[in-house]
């Protein structure tokens, strides 16, 4: 069966020929229209179709939106915020970047969409440092839109206002993480807060009640406004609705980010068909299905799956469908939508090391399990690549690793131990075989990756 | 402090971004270094006053953030991604490529005074790895022979400007 076709509804003007991100084309395109719509309908009414819609956050959690929208303070008396998370730092992850340099105004709509649906006062973009071009052009378009009354004072002639402010990031990943993000936004470190009590829908940017959704979760609105949450909710596979977008890297022959309905297309298919299979004369070893936080995927492995009917089912690799709850119940997770390749002239070993360099240099620090313990698992590993390996070392990475996930103040911890836990469990025999494969002559094609 | 006037320009305005001054750290440090090149200590203490904060909140996020610095670098800034993705293609290759090219090693000022290359996380363009910032600028598919061409160009505009200056003194 071939692979089926992409739906493209927030990447449909992606790569277009002559589409550009201006007003007056996304103006042409029919855009604005459904700002247009949104405020002639009750806030809550936009609310009520967001949470039919089924949208889920694809920022990394997978939380539904409209949940989280009906979880804000609203009696407090306190102004709302909206935060628009483009940090866009999980390894692996290269949507929202294409979203804002080529559509910004989709995604303007969308944040004006929420924004009125939300009773939201003000609303930051918080763009990663390392994007100045991506932070100018959504200055560029705020500023067109706020000429043109989408945003800013008053708009298109109704008594709201919300205006929108890009603020931009310094290098830090832990600034994706919702609340280390509005602590950088306040202007101070961007250490997580502990939930209970700063809940960002009750106590979020300057202890107000505020509203944080990645990019992509935004731009989904806009078309939920445009065809109802339950049309929406019958695109991609119940519990899993409407479109997600796909990137990926690595070793496939054709990388890159592909957008598909939520559920219909699985792993294989996107890795074979769509990704045009493995380079030349290598298989596939290993896969990262959702940024590098998530676990870890061995070619060859088979989960068994409870059906709703109580019988079972068994899956391969390949034939896991790209959603949240069946990348959740095979052991790891859809997150970001990251999904890195890794094929046979990898070894288990060096890419860890890859990776665990990543979280010990992007630890904030507050909490020991996780600053010491991100340090020593890239310690370990970069010892055994660089200097002496030990064949029991594959259980002392275990060990650090299970001594930090559930016992620090953000999701960090989880984050930089499942790669060590995923890698040790599933290739446990090469991290034991690591000191003499170490001395072998290097294969072919292998790279240095640490 | 001497900064350009657009500059001071630039800072009055964000800081009517927010409802609270502190808020305006992180904008204020950016305008600063993308003027004087980096963040020195009586920037920290200006910027401090001008928030109507302690000089150590601004020294703490200045220390905490990867992008900004307390040293000058080279006149171009070559970051190399070293995340899996890009390694996984041969972003460790391109680093040494740049570094060969520039007679320096990562996280220093070439000796010439031209580049600092350096080794960042990932750079969200994995489906293009390796990839490189060069200053604001991302090149995609840096492989060697990429990085060896961008390495010419950074070399011909160095030799441009220097013989500008000959030409204008002279
Ligand atoms: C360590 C860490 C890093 C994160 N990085 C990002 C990121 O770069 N971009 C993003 O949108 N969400 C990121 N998240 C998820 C956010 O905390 C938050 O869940 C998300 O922005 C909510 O938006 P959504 O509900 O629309 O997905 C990160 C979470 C953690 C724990
Ligand atoms: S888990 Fe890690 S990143 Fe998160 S708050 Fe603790 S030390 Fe910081
Ligand atoms: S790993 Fe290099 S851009 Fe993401």
């Amino acid at each position: 069966m071939p692979a089926p076709q992409q739906r493209r509804i927030i990447f449909k003007h992606i790569d277009e020929p002559g589409y550009t991100n201006d007003l007056a084309c996304y103006v042409r395109h029919g855009g604005y229209e459904m700002l247009k719509k949104s405020i002639t309908l009750q806030p809550a009414a936009i609310i009520d179709e967001v949470k039919r819609s089924g949208l889920r956050g694809r920022g990394g959690a997978g939380f539904p939106c409209g949940v989280k929208w009906g979880l804000v303070d609203r009696k407090s008396g306190k102004p709302i915020y909206l935060v628009v998370n483009a940090d866009e730092s999980e390894p692996g992850t290269f949507k929202d970047r294409y979203i804002i340099h080529q559509d910004p105004h989709q995604l303007i709509e969308g944040i004006m969409i929420s924004a009125w649906a939300n009773n939201v006062k003000q609303a930051y973009i918080y763009i990663r440092g390392e994007m100045p071009h991506g932070a100018r052009i959504l200055e560029k378009a705020i500023a067109e839109a706020r000429a043109a009354n989408f945003v800013g004072q008053k708009i298109l002639g109704t008594d709201y206002s919300c205006d929108i402010f890009v603020h931009r990031g310094a290098g830090a990943y832990i600034c994706g993480e919702e609340t280390g993000l509005i602590e950088s936004l306040e202007g101070k470190r961007p250490y997580p807060r502990i939930k209970p009590p700063y809940f960002p829908a009750v106590l979020g940017l300057y202890q107000c009640p505020t509203i944080v959704n990645n990019v992509e979760t935004l731009c989904h609105v806009k078309h939920i406004v445009e065809m109802g949450g339950d049309t929406y909710a019958k695109i991609g596979t119940p519990n899993n609705t409407g479109t997600r977008i796909l990137c990926v890297s690595g070793h496939v022959q054709k990388p890159g980010y592909y957008e598909y309905e939520v559920g219909k297309i699985t792993l294989g298919e996107l890795l074979n068909e769509v990704c045009g299979g493995p380079l030349p004369g290598r298989k596939f070893k290993a896969v990262i299905p959702g940024g590098s936080s998530a676990k870890i995927l061995k070619f060859g492995e088979t989960f068994t799956l409870k059906n709703k009917d109580g019988t079972s089912r068994t899956l391969t690799v390949e034939d896991i469908p790209m959603d949240f709850d069946t990348l959740a119940a095979c052991g790891t997770m859809g997150g970001s939508g990251g999904v890195i390749v890794m094929d046979d002239s990898v070894n288990m070993v060096e890419a860890l090391a890859n990776i665990n360099a990543f979280y010990a240099h992007e630890s904030c620090g507050q909490c020991t399990p996780c600053r010491e313990g991100s340090l020593w698992m890239k310690k370990i590993t970069h010892r055994m690549v660089h200097d002496q390996a030990r064949s029991e070392d594959g259980s002392l990475l275990k060990s650090v690793a299970d001594q930090i996930a559930g016992r620090t103040i953000c999701a960090f911890g989880e984050a930089c131990s499942w790669p060590t836990q995923s890698f040790v469990a599933k290739f446990g025999d090469e991290f034991k075989a690591y000191p003499e494969t170490k001395n072998a002559p290097k294969r072919d094609g292998s790279l240095e990756l640490v | 402090m001497n900064l350009k006037p657009e500059t001071f320009r630039q800072i009055d305005e964000v800081i009517t971004h927010y409802p609270v001054k502190r808020s305006a750290t992180l904008p204020l440090l950016h305008l600063i270094q993308e003027d004087a090149g980096y963040i020195s200590s009586e920037a920290i203490e200006w910027v401090a006053a001008k928030l109507e904060l302690q000089p150590i909140n601004v020294y703490e996020v200045v220390t905490f953030y990867p992008m900004f610095r307390q040293k000058p670098i080279g006149r171009r800034h070559i970051k190399v991604c070293r995340t899996l993705s890009c390694a996984l293609m041969g972003g460790y290759k391109t680093c040494e490529a740049f570094e060969k090219e520039f007679n320096t090693h990562r996280g220093e000022v070439s000796p010439d005074g031209e580049v600092t290359v350096e080794f960042v996380e990932c750079l969200a363009s994995c489906g293009t790895a390796p990839v490189v910032m060069i200053d604001d600028d991302l090149h995609e598919k840096v492989d060697c022979a990429r990085a060896k061409q961008l390495s010419d160009e950074i070399k011909r505009q160095a030799a441009g400007r220097a013989a500008g200056k000959v030409a204008s003194s002279g």
